[in-house]
């Protein structure tokens, strides 16, 4: 037991929890006394993330392992154990969410309903964040992935504005729905896993499923369960891409997300955008791409169902389609936030729009990680196919002297499907050097693929972790004026700039960081996706470029309603008689961390991204 | 990050903290406190502008080696920015001759931008209630000096692209600063809007580079000939046939198109004219627009790689800017002639000026481009101000009037009908009809609102009421439409005509390779026209202010002195009768402050009458004696008779070619190229001075009489660019907005889906409830019931129900499992 509550991990985890507990427990009426013990407590963790994150900073060892890692038996009957550690993403990921909880217990200060209630279940869904960034373990994986939902869903069902029961209900229903194949595609994958590991049992380690599953092929008959492995791999690829999915999300399953930010309560909406969604992008960073590369790898031709008709002319494989998708994502995204009336709504599209590019960030990683992870296994024709090339029969005669001379390639045959796999391994190998530019030498590494895939991911963290201090500022906003005004409808604002000025320059300040002005911390990873995703997907790159134009739409619409035009006599009245309009010292207090954040990342990333960049390299075998 | 304070390199480093601290201290402290805050941004300014001229005169004069050689920073400083797996993104700052040139003008014309403002503000015509206008007004106007000398110092492009953005938003925020007014703020969104279309395509530029290289330092990248050579090679990098630097070129020409305001993104900077005047003049003089040149001059090697302009082998991005600048030179030259308010002739201009450099970078006039660049900011900064003045003046003048009760006619800027308010000449006195209002064009498209103090028509014989004024206007009018041997205009603008006949002057040296020089001849054609129009629109423009007879009471009445504008509301009668009484006119001496004894009250009096006059005209002396003296740097060497003055030496391109890897040659002397100079600006000047001092009766333009009401309209409406913009980009893009992407596609389809499929999951549910109902709760019910019925012998018998239950669940599974069992093989 001591040696559990020395882990530092283990206690960010469940301070928290024991805080909700304690919290709970106080008697009832003590609103107040409520308040303060809850931001006290969530300082607990707070604390504790900032200090693991200066002690990785200081370290600097990148050997690719997680740091401060805690094994112990846990459920040895089904295989599961407790197994925690953290790296450069994950601990990005906590101190935001260390970061953010305080802040948002802070903004629920002002829920004069049953207090005590929110700030427990406040305090609860920090463990399970917590948790899900930092466990190594599939069952307490899932399991806290779970947790989350049920205090989110209190906390819209509860505290959330009129619609609240449609949202709370689609935000859970949904998430389950995805999570429901998650579940069975773990149960497989543990029973696989500690298969091909000779255990008795089970594994859902995450470590062993690195190394075990993503090269199995199925037992000696090509089967997992009695079906064909590459079927019942993509299948559990499925599963696991939908979960993740529903929750970054990826458009088309974003529409619960407008529905559940806008109907949250003020502290919900904050932590559901700054934390939650990235949650889906952690699954995808952490579990999807490294534990199937070579189904990402894979690129078919689609196929009509029932007619069977090849479409031959398209060639699709998982990281264009992520990439399309999130250029959906990115562009309409965009557009839907620019035709909200409502401003919790449209800052509510926005996190669409900016998480789109956290998708685009994740097929650059799909397709670098798996042509990397393809030809670590020299699976060339693989890595050919994960970089969007193909081994065609004019290769034979370009690439077939240099190949002998290199590998000691020889056919005598002149189309691809004459030739053994041998041989087209052979040719592929040589044809992957001279066309994916993953050379070795200095020049080749700073400007060739890899780099770009490494770009590209800083980018998506950093982005991750931007946005979620971004989102959480305009939510934050957006919820102050609404407490105070009792209406979002940007149509019945504007003129109030002078009325207002705290609160008009903290609004100008966070849209202009949501914009991705340059010198905030916006710019920093969109920039970096931008830059890293270009050569890849220039067209889709082109294309998302109408969306990050119309996020100045949308920001600017934002501005201009609220804060421009003249001054509107009904609200001057209401702000000199009835309820002042600007914000308060408690939400200035709760803005001041953002915004010190939001600059400091604008004018000097490198203070996380170092951080971040440490573990980006190792994920791609660059140590 | 190791900084040492005491390192000569670390310098740059600190040249645009000052403005940025003043911007902060302003914003977080000061806000209400109006002199302190300008007193703040002042010094602040004054200490960037001390160190830059410290670092430029120890670059250009200094008499040790600084090593001033291609590829490598007089003085420059990195820290690790970004760790990005193999690379170190660096940011850093370095100063460079072109750096340093730079840091010559920009300081001296923020610092008199920012004097100008001090008292063009206090008077500026604006319902202040909470009194935090004025001090915002200053920090905005230093976040922009911050963002602006951030750009010029950077060694990098991203750097440069943060100063850049910096000063969108700041312009966004100062165009928009009358908040409260639709055609402001409007304006300022469509500035941040407008250049946000070429920027995110600057930044993909950005990007694409830096994976391309690696880097985005300047002097690794443009200093590298190796590096060079592989981006312009189609070959090796690149798509669709195009070399890497050719897609990063125009990339970056975008950036520039929009930011510099070059056709087809121009429509935002005549708009801009709804911030205050000094902003204009820092808008469009000495920052933003110049940024946008400043880019493509510092990347012009990245431009040029792959081609060689000099022998005719023009690459995609010198096309692009050889032919946009081509056509926003000459089609802004020809808009200028069609405006009556004075601001927008300058808009106008300042445009049609920015083409000019641009179309010179397109035929590789590197040194014209930026010598032009550095004039340019002189006088066109010295025009807007000049204008503020005289507008200033104006609306002194329609106060005058208005507190002698007599009728001024205001004319109320339409906001909601019509997208760019209406044209009415209301003439002083005349209240407007129903037939005037009526919009002159088809389908409600109007020409440009003029304000009446903007309004030349209601100007004339301002030379009476502000003399410095119009002799300072007058030497910036000259300078812009190139006053022979003189003006600082003249020099430059030759130096490019010099380059755009190079084909002619120097056809050996030109083409090997015998190419045609078709860009240098559309060039030179169309430089050449504009030039003739803008020495004409200048002249006009000059005339019609400060020449002939006042054409309205207000012109009459217009002063530059005496601004009691707070007490306005109180002291309005006697303020007006003691106005009158002291300070008929500028050029009188107060004849009460000749007292003996100087009291107090005395000084405060004087400060009162005079110290606008002295802080709005001061600066112009000073930016005038530039606009004349900057282009002496850049005479020919060779030129006839001056060859004395210059001593065989063209200073400015000695200077600005030594950070060039290739040298550029100087085009050899030729009596072609001054000709065209002297023959543009007669012509126009000529024909202007001809035709607008002859005294006229009629109220038309004698250009509109000559040219016809409807090409007349068209130079109104911008030749209706504009409207047509709106119509095709942002009236589709919206109803896309607001009707498929989320109503249709959001709500109707993704929404409905998930409900259909949540229905007929709530129909299952209904119909198993349903099924348990009458199935198994009867089958688990009824046989219960019929075992009790008929077997009560069976006393025993507790419940069948359990079991009955899991007999059915077991049988359920079993069906299930079988159908699933089934799908998989």
């Amino acid at each position: 037991m001591e040696d559990f509550l020395a882990n530092p991990l283990n206690l960010l985890i469940f301070t928290p929890a024991i805080g909700a507990l304690v919290v709970a427990a106080l008697p009832k009426g003590q609103n107040q006394l409520a308040r303060w013990t809850a931001l006290g407590l969530s300082l607990i963790p707070l604390m504790i993330a900032l200090g693991l994150f200066f002690a990785i900073q200081d370290m600097q060892a990148n050997d690719g392992g997680f740091y401060y890692e805690y094994t112990t038996e846990w459920f040895p009957q089904i295989g599961a154990s407790w197994h925690v550690g953290v790296d450069g993403v994950s601990v990005a990921m906590a101190i935001l969410t260390a970061i953010l909880t305080p802040l948002s217990i802070l903004i629920a200060f002002e829920n004069v309903k049953n207090p005590r209630a929110i700030l427990a279940l406040i305090l609860f869904l920090e463990t399970a964040m917590l948790g899900v960034f930092l466990t190594l373990d599939m069952v307490a994986f899932f399991i806290f992935w779970e947790l989350g939902l049920v205090p989110m869903y209190f906390i819209i069902n509860q505290w959330g504005g009129e619609n609240r029961a449609y949202a709370s209900n689609k935000f859970f229903i949904y998430t389950m729905a995805g999570s429901l194949g998650l579940l069975l595609s773990i149960q497989l994958m543990a029973f696989s896993v500690g298969d091909i590991a000779g255990l008795d049992t089970p594994t859902f380690d995450i470590q062993t499923w690195y190394e075990q599953w993503p090269g199995y092929e199925g037992g000696e008959d090509g089967e997992i369960l009695g079906v064909n492995y590459s079927n019942v791999k993509y299948l559990a690829f499925l599963a696991f891409f939908l979960a993740f999915a529903i929750k970054i999300p990826i458009w088309p399953f974003h529409t619960w997300l407008p529905d559940a930010h806008t109907e949250a309560p003020t502290a919900g909406s904050m932590l559901l955008a700054g934390v939650l969604l990235k949650q889906g992008a952690y699954g995808f960073i952490r579990l999807v791409i490294p534990l199937f590369p070579d189904i990402v790898a894979q690129s078919y031709t689609p196929v009509i169902p029932v007619l069977g008709t090849e479409l031959d002319f398209m060639v699709l494989d998982f990281a264009t389609i992520l990439a399309f998708l999130g250029m959906l994502g990115i562009v309409l995204g965009a557009f839907a936030a620019w035709a909200q009336d409502d401003f919790k709504k449209l800052v509510a599209y926005s996190s669409v729009n900016h998480m789109g590019f956290v998708v685009v960030g994740i097929a650059v990683m799909a397709v670098v990680y798996s042509t990397v992870w393809a030809i670590d296994n020299e699976d060339y024709v693989l890595a050919l196919d994960a970089g969007n090339h193909a081994l065609v029969d004019e290769d034979i005669e370009e690439y077939g002297d240099q190949a002998a001379a290199a590998y000691g390639f020889s056919s005598p045959a002149t189309t691809i499907e004459d030739m053994t796999a041998e041989q087209q391994q052979l040719l592929a190998r040589y044809k992957v050097e001279a066309v994916l530019e993953l050379d070795t030498t200095e020049e080749g590494r700073h400007t060739g693929t890899l780099q770009d895939g490494m770009v590209a991911l800083n980018g998506t963290v950093l982005q991750m972790f931007n946005h979620g201090l971004s989102a959480a500022g305009m939510f934050l906003l957006v919820g102050a004026l609404y407490h105070k005004a009792h209406t979002r409808d940007l149509r019945r604002f504007g003129g109030l700039w002078h009325t207002v000025p705290a609160f008009s320059a903290l609004m100008v300040f966070t849209s202009m960081a949501s914009l991705g002005l340059p010198g905030l911390n916006g710019f920093t990873g969109e920039w970096l996706i931008v830059a890293g995703s270009f050569r890849l997907f220039p067209i889709l790159i082109l294309l998302s470029m109408i969306g990050l134009l119309l996020t100045g739409a949308y920001i600017l619409k934002g501005i201009q309603k609220e804060l421009q035009g003249p001054p509107n006599q009904e609200w001057i009245d209401y702000h000199e008689n009835e309820h002042s309009l600007e914000v308060n010292l408690r939400e200035m207090i709760a803005m001041a961390p953002l915004v010190a954040l939001m600059l400091l990342t604008g004018v000097y990333p490198n203070w996380i991204l170092e951080v971040i960049d440490s573990t980006v390299s190792s994920i791609f075998g660059m140590v | 990050m190791d900084f040492n304070w005491l390192d000569v390199n670390f310098l740059p480093w600190l040249i645009p903290v000052p403005p940025l601290i003043s911007f902060a201290l302003i914003i977080l402290f000061t806000g209400r406190y109006k002199i302190t805050s300008a007193v703040i941004a002042v010094i602040a300014v004054g200490l960037s502008f001390l160190m830059s001229m410290g670092v430029f005169f120890h670059t250009a004069f200094g008499t040790e080696d600084l090593g001033v050689t291609a590829g490598k920073a007089i003085y420059g400083d990195n820290i690790t920015w970004m760790s990005l797996g193999f690379q170190e993104f660096k940011m850093g700052v370095m100063v460079d001759p072109l750096t340093a040139a730079m840091l010559f003008m920009v300081p001296i014309a923020i610092l008199m931008i920012f004097v100008y403002s001090v008292g063009y503000m206090r008077a500026y015509p604006v319902d202040d209630p909470h009194q935090i206008r004025y001090a915002r007004f200053f920090s905005y106007l230093s976040l922009f000096a911050g963002g602006m000398l951030t750009l010029v110092v950077s060694d990098n492009l991203l750097l440069l692209f943060i100063g850049w953005e910096i000063m969108g938003l700041c312009s966004y925020l100062l165009i928009g600063f009358l908040f409260e007014k639709k055609s402001s703020y409007q304006a300022g969104i469509k500035a941040f809007m407008t250049t946000r279309v070429a920027d995110v395509l600057m930044l993909v530029g950005i990007g694409y580079l830096f994976v391309e290289t690696g880097t985005l330092n300047f002097h690794e990248i443009l200093n590298n000939s190796a590096v060079l050579e592989r981006l312009g090679d189609a070959d090796q990098t690149g798509f669709i046939g195009l070399s890497a630097a050719a897609i990063i070129g125009a990339f970056l020409v975008i950036g520039t198109v929009g930011k510099s305001a070059q056709f087809p993104l121009h429509g935002w900077l005549p708009d801009a004219m709804q911030g205050p005047t000094p902003v204009s003049a820092m808008i469009h003089a000495a920052a933003m627009v110049s940024a946008g040149v400043f880019m493509v001059v510092r990347m012009y090697p990245l431009l040029e790689a792959g081609g060689n302009p000099h022998h005719a082998e023009y690459t995609l991005p010198l096309i692009m800017m050889g032919l946009l600048g081509s056509i926003t030179a000459l089609g802004a030259a020809v808009l200028g002639v069609g405006q009556n308010d004075i601001k927008r002739v300058l808009a106008y201009s300042t445009i049609s000026q920015l083409g000019f450099m641009v179309a010179a970078l397109g035929i590789g006039a590197y040194v014209a481009a930026a010598f032009h660049l550095i004039t340019h900011a002189f006088f066109k900064a010295l025009l807007f101000m000049c204008s503020g003045a005289v507008i200033h003046a104006m609306e002194h003048g329609e106060h005058h009037l208005h507190a002698e009760g007599k009728h001024v006619e205001h004319r109320e800027e339409p906001g909601e009908a019509t997208p760019y308010g209406t044209d009415h000449i209301g003439r002083f006195g005349e209240a407007p009809t129903t037939e005037e209002w009526k919009p002159l064009a088809p389908q409600g498209i109007t020409p440009d609102f003029v304000a009446v103090p903007n309004d030349m028509r209601l100007m004339g014989g301002l030379w009476h009421r502000i003399p410095i004024t119009s002799i300072t206007m007058l030497i910036g009018v000259l300078s812009l439409s190139g006053f022979p041997l003189v003006t600082a205009g003249f020099w430059s603008k030759d130096e490019i005509l010099a380059d755009s006949l190079l084909w002619i002057t120097d056809p050996d040296a030109f083409s090997d390779a015998g190419n045609v020089a078709w860009l240098h001849i559309i060039v030179f054609l169309s430089l050449f026209t504009a030039a003739i129009f803008t020495a004409f629109y200048s002249l006009r423009m000059w005339i019609l202010t400060f020449l002939g007879e006042p054409r309205s009471e207000i012109a009459r009445f217009a002063t530059l002195m005496h601004e009691h504008h707070e007490d306005h509301e109180h002291h309005h009668e006697e303020v007006v009768e003691e106005t009158h009484a002291v300070v008929p006119h500028e050029g009188e001496a107060h004849e009460d402050s000749e007292e003996d004894v100087i009291t107090m009250e005395d000084v405060r009096h004087w400060w009162s009458v005079y110290s606008n006059s002295a802080l709005m005209q001061g600066p112009l002396v000073i930016l005038a004696f530039f606009a004349i003296t900057a282009g002496w740097v850049g005479i020919h060497p060779d030129f006839w008779v001056l060859e004395w003055i210059t001593g065989g030496n063209n200073f400015i391109k000695n200077f600005l070619s030594k950070g060039l890897v290739h040298k550029p040659e100087s085009p050899p002397l030729h009596i072609l190229p001054v000709l065209a100079s002297f023959t543009a600006f007669f012509v126009g000047a000529g024909l202007a001075y001809f035709i607008y001092t002859v005294p006229r009766d009629e109220e038309k333009d004698p250009v509109e009489r000559a040219i016809g009401d409807g090409a007349w309209n068209a130079l109104g409406n911008r030749f209706f660019l504009d409207t047509l913009f709106l119509r095709l980009f942002y009236v589709p893009f919206e109803w896309f907005g607001r009707k498929v992407a989320y109503l249709a596609i959001d709500k109707e389809t993704i929404d409905e889906t998930l409900h259909s499929i949540a229905d007929a999951f709530v129909f299952v549910g209904e119909t198993f409830k349903r099924f348990n109902r009458v199935v198994i709760d009867g089958v688990g019910d009824g046989i219960p019931m019929l075992l009790w019925g008929t077997g009560r012998w069976f006393r025993n018998l507790q419940s069948g129900r359990i079991q009955q239950y899991l007999l059915f669940s077991a049988l359920m599974l079993l069906a299930i499992g079988t159908f699933f069992l089934l799908q998989l093989f």
